[in-house]
């Protein structure tokens, strides 16, 4: 009980805050994105610590492993996704921006 | 050589297992979830992936602060964060054996979902009627089938939540449902999870493009 | 929102008609023909026998692993006959079209003769031979009864075997992808493949994805929970490390290819602008996302082979395998790697200088715990008494093979040398050299080592090694000279050529390809002989190898519950220390066995899946939302059954035991004799 109670609190502040910050801006943009990405990230630990109850413990610690496995990949995934597609755009569609 | 010296006299109860009982049934489960998990969390991976790639190529259609309504969005934001708490107690109440008590909390959970897929249609239908089709620009199919594919999933959960309900009702709680309800919780906090990442870079990130 | 012209669509046919019966292709038509006989042949034999019964009881419906991993490797070996079908048209093709000769098969045919071969012999016959190898063989060496999910074992089974249903199906209604195996777009959007050709690919590989992914978290769990006591990580066996780490690979790589795909169907039947070419989609996207799955799938198809190798020469070379630590982290650090190198398939697609050599680099990377894992086995035969068995064969044929293939593939991870020789008969050269002298060839070693264990008997000999030197000379002879034919500069998937100088080095590949169309023939008579003459090549040991590994310590072929007492591991090896310990098997105090129930269901939802893919290829979208429908009506009807184990008697297990110990004392009284 106390756990979901916590989660759920943390999770609305975590929420609350970011959409507040977009919706009012009381701060410049690119600190704003960069808090909102920092939110959003510590509310995916609350989660998964208040919600799914991970911890490295359980199933032998294979839950765990086969999370961060799976964090690694993403991480793979987007941030190399986004560094080739970018290197491709400048160069082979120098016109994209024109279009836009 | 070493092992053959320290051998001991009962070979046959050394090397097997003379007196094992059966596997608990469904031991593996919920880690063989929790890993089908991780794959569906990659399918979201790619989705996102393809929305931060494309989701700035706009064909000169209307973009992220033309369409997005961030009071509805943080309504259903809301809807989903209940329903996930309300499935948390649902849990709790089988823990305790509350038969009634899961049923009612199960029951909430399914209408917080339902709320949730009725906004997001609703803003759907919205968006489509602005002419923001998923045909329109590179940046609305990305939105379009990363919020869809969200909305989906949960489709499928209520679809699941039902069914478990009716079993819970025939059958009680009994291992193989509270099994069955335990991966549902999975299921559905994780799709809380993903949402998390769909606020932040669809729509807040959208909106301070 | 390219809208291709619109086709007229039937409200119950969707866009299926007449004119989808390629009656026009002649070869296509005596194929059929020949199809159309040899399958009522087979239905009538099984008729006339009466052997549907068994078939639906003992084998569609099991859940033992055994039975479907031999299932699977039907299918890989059904659908490795059709996509070598395709491959000796192909080479036929290319050794004829030259001097203005256009050859005998027309644009339209060849391009869905090349796309299917490529489809077919990666996801129908490499995926379910190493799909079935591991679920065999995985559950027996770790001690266990079966798999974590039997049930989820079949229903993976028959969605493989579904999308094969579908491939197979685009040969006689409508056509197949002429895109390439990829199917990269704009190309294979629905503004230049209109037809239905795309849509087979999409959907038979969408549906056969599913089974792959369940199929490999089944066999996760299986490896992570169900190993025999004392069997701690490192005391594993290399095969069902490299197994491990293969199903890692296939759960976190298939759902890319889903994802992607997905994406492609939408642009085709949505309208879409992910991958066209106007309204801001990008077709680059989907290749760089397609590769993401692309290069980890290299790596699923070879690492179980590389398990196999490794027992292969430690078995016949009589030793431990040498460097098992650094044999498993080669694998583990091949499996992290796989994931950093997929841009090195499109070096030449226009990154800039420091994107190519990131990847060029850490392909380069990646080829180093290769490198150890070959110098291991090296190392394993090394003052070891070989004995040139079969196995043994495929597996040196193997090491000189597959080391040339990675080192040609060195050469195209250099960037530079990659703008020449991109896309070119060089690079078709380089990866026949590793997924045949790698995946086949252990495939084909695993097959020899193995077959005993599953059927009780050993392959012939003689056969064998016809088949083997077919195969070794057949494949040098075939694919040396496309990697000549490669430095000149020769593209693939060309259909006729101009340069007369260059048909020598066809014919000869062509001939190279009968070479291993023989070798293919010897192999089909290697197994009938084995059969016909089961009874002189029967091995009532369990153990006809001296095998160091659990799967050797149980009958051949095993029980259904595979072990009547689980075994209990000491050390790596763990049936080759029972052995030099003497330990005596129980003979007594059995128990009921705990086993899962055989079902219907997998059968049931994989045709439908069928009907859906097929009524999604043709645009029947009534007949698809039934489907649809229908598989979440069946799937939900299964959960409500909550019986799906039974018991094996006491009894029972003490009579199969007892026979067994006949068997046994039977056995060394021959070998006594």
């Amino acid at each position: 009980m106390r756990d979901y109670v916590i989660g759920f609190v943390l999770a609305a502040i975590l929420t609350a805050v970011p959409f507040w910050l977009v919706m009012a801006r009381p701060l410049p943009n690119d600190i704003t994105a960069v808090l909102v990405m920092a939110f959003a990230v510590v509310q995916v630990v609350v989660h998964m610590i208040y919600f799914l109850h991970m911890n490295g413990k359980s199933e032998g610690g294979w839950t765990l492993t086969a999370l961060v496995f799976t964090i690694i990949v993403v991480v793979i995934m987007l941030s190399g996704s986004l560094w080739v597609m970018h290197h491709l755009n400048t160069n082979m569609m120098p016109a994209i921006h024109d279009i836009r | 050589m070493q092992s053959s010296q320290q051998l001991p006299a009962d070979l046959t109860a050394h090397f097997y297992d003379l007196h094992e009982h059966d596997h608990p049934e469904g031991g593996s489960t919920l880690l063989g979830f929790w890993i089908y998990l991780m794959s569906d969390c990659l399918i979201f991976a790619i989705l996102f992936a393809t929305y931060a790639v494309l989701g700035g190529n706009l064909a000169a259609g209307p973009g992220p602060q033309d369409l997005f309504d961030l009071p509805l969005v943080a309504l259903n934001t809301a809807m989903l964060l209940f329903s996930s708490i309300t499935y948390g107690f649902a849990m709790l109440a089988m823990a305790r054996g509350e038969q009634r008590q899961t049923l009612l909390w199960l029951g909430v959970t399914g209408l917080f979902g339902l709320m949730f897929l009725g906004i997001e249609l609703y803003e759907f239908h919205h968006l489509i009627h602005l002419g923001a089709t998923p045909q329109r620009s590179a940046f609305l199919s990305a939105f379009f089938t990363l919020v869809g594919t969200h909305g989906l999933h949960v489709t499928f959960g209520i679809i699941w939540l039902v069914t478990l309900m009716v079993q819970i009702d025939r059958h009680g709680l009994k291992p193989a449902n509270q099994r069955r309800l335990m991966c549902l919780s999975l299921f559905w906090h994780f799709l809380d999870v993903i949402w998390i990442g769909v606020f932040t870079l669809v729509y807040l990130m959208g909106m301070l493009r | 929102m390219s809208a291709a012209a619109p086709v007229a669509i039937h409200p119950v046919f969707g866009r299926l008609s007449l004119d989808a019966l390629p009656l026009h292709e002649p070869i296509v038509v005596a194929t059929f023909v020949a199809v159309v006989i040899g399958g009522l042949t087979t239905l009538a034999l099984l008729t006339r026998y009466r052997l549907w019964g068994m078939l639906w009881n003992d084998w569609f419906t099991s859940v033992d692993h055994k039975k479907i991993g031999i299932m699977y490797m039907v299918l890989g070996l059904v659908m490795f006959l059709r996509g070598f079908a395709d491959a000796i048209m192909m080479r036929l093709q290319q050794a004829m079209a030259f001097n203005g000769s256009e050859g005998y098969l027309n644009a339209h045919h060849y391009d869905q003769i090349f796309t299917a071969h490529g489809v077919i012999m990666i996801f129908f016959v490499a995926m379910p031979f190493v799909t079935g190898l591991m679920n065999y063989i995985v559950p027996l060496q770790i001690g266990a009864r079966d798999v974590s999910f039997p049930f989820l074992n079949n229903f993976s089974f028959w969605m493989t075997t579904a999308g094969a249903v579908l491939v197979m199906a685009s040969l006689f209604v409508g056509e197949f992808a002429q895109t390439g195996w990829l199917a990269y777009p704009p190309l294979s959007g629905i503004a230049y493949s209109p037809a239905s050709g795309v849509d087979y690919y999409i959907w038979s590989l969408q549906i056969a994805g599913v089974g792959t992914t369940l199929s490999g978290i089944n066999l996760i769990v299986t490896i992570l929970k169900l190993r025999a006591p004392g069997m701690t990580l490192m005391k594993m066996p290399v095969f069902t490390w490299t197994s491990l780490c293969t199903n890692v690979l296939i759960v976190a790589s298939f759902p890319v290819l889903t994802a992607v795909l997905t994406l492609l169907t939408l642009d085709r039947y949505v309208g879409t602008n992910f991958f066209t070419n106007d309204f801001g989609g990008s077709p680059m996207m989907y290749v760089n996302l397609i590769w993401i799955w692309g290069h980890p799938e290299v790596y699923i198809l070879i690492l179980p082979l590389f398990g196999v190798f490794s027992e292969v020469t430690s078995t016949f070379s009589g030793k431990r395998l040498f460097g098992y630590t650094s044999m498993v982290y080669a694998t583990i650090v091949i499996t992290i790697l796989s994931y950093v190198v997929w841009l090195h398939h499109f070096f030449t697609m226009g990154s800039g200088a420091s994107v190519n050599s990131f990847f060029g680099i850490t392909t380069m990377v990646i080829s180093i715990p290769t490198g150890a894992k070959l110098f291991n086995w090296l190392f394993t035969m090394y003052r070891g008494r070989i004995r040139f068995e079969l196995p043994m064969m495929w597996t040196i044929a193997f090491m000189l093979t597959f080391v040339i293939g990675g080192m040609t593939g060195v050469l195209l991870a250099v960037p530079p040398a990659d703008f020449v020789l991109h896309n070119s008969l060089f690079l078709i050269a380089h990866f026949h050299n590793v997924i045949i002298g790698g995946v086949l060839f252990g495939l084909f070693a695993a097959i020899n080592f193995w077959w005993p264990k599953a059927f009780g008997f050993k392959l012939d000999v003689f056969w064998g090694k016809i088949s083997f030197w077919c195969w070794v000379v057949g494949f040098w002879l075939a694919f040396m000279p496309l990697y000549i034919l490669g430095l000149m500069g020769v593209t693939r998937r060309m259909r006729v050529f101009d340069d007369p100088s260059l048909q020598i080095w066809f014919v000869i590949a062509g001939i190279g390809a009968v070479v291993i169309a023989a070798g293919i023939g010897a192999m089909l008579v290697q197994f009938a002989v084995s059969i016909w003459r089961r009874d002189s090549l029967r091995d009532s040991s369990g153990d006809p190898w001296n095998g160091r590994t659990l799967e050797w310590a149980t009958s051949s072929p095993p029980p259904d519950y595979n072990f009547a007492f689980t075994p209990v591991v000491h050390s790596l090896d763990a049936w080759h220390e029972m052995k030099q310990a003497g330990v005596k098997r129980p003979e007594s105090g059995f128990r009921a066995i705990h086993m899962p129930r055989n079902t219907g269901t997998g059968v049931i939802l994989s045709a439908i899946c069928i009907v859906g893919g097929f009524a999604m290829i043709w645009y029947m979208w009534w007949l698809a939302a039934l489907s649809l429908l229908a598989v979440i009506a069946v799937s939900i009807a299964h959960t409500f059954n909550y019986h799906r184990d039974f018991h094996i008697a006491a009894d029972t297990v003490s009579e199969t035991e007892a026979a067994r110990t006949r068997q046994l004392a039977g056995a060394q009284a021959a070998g006594g004799a």
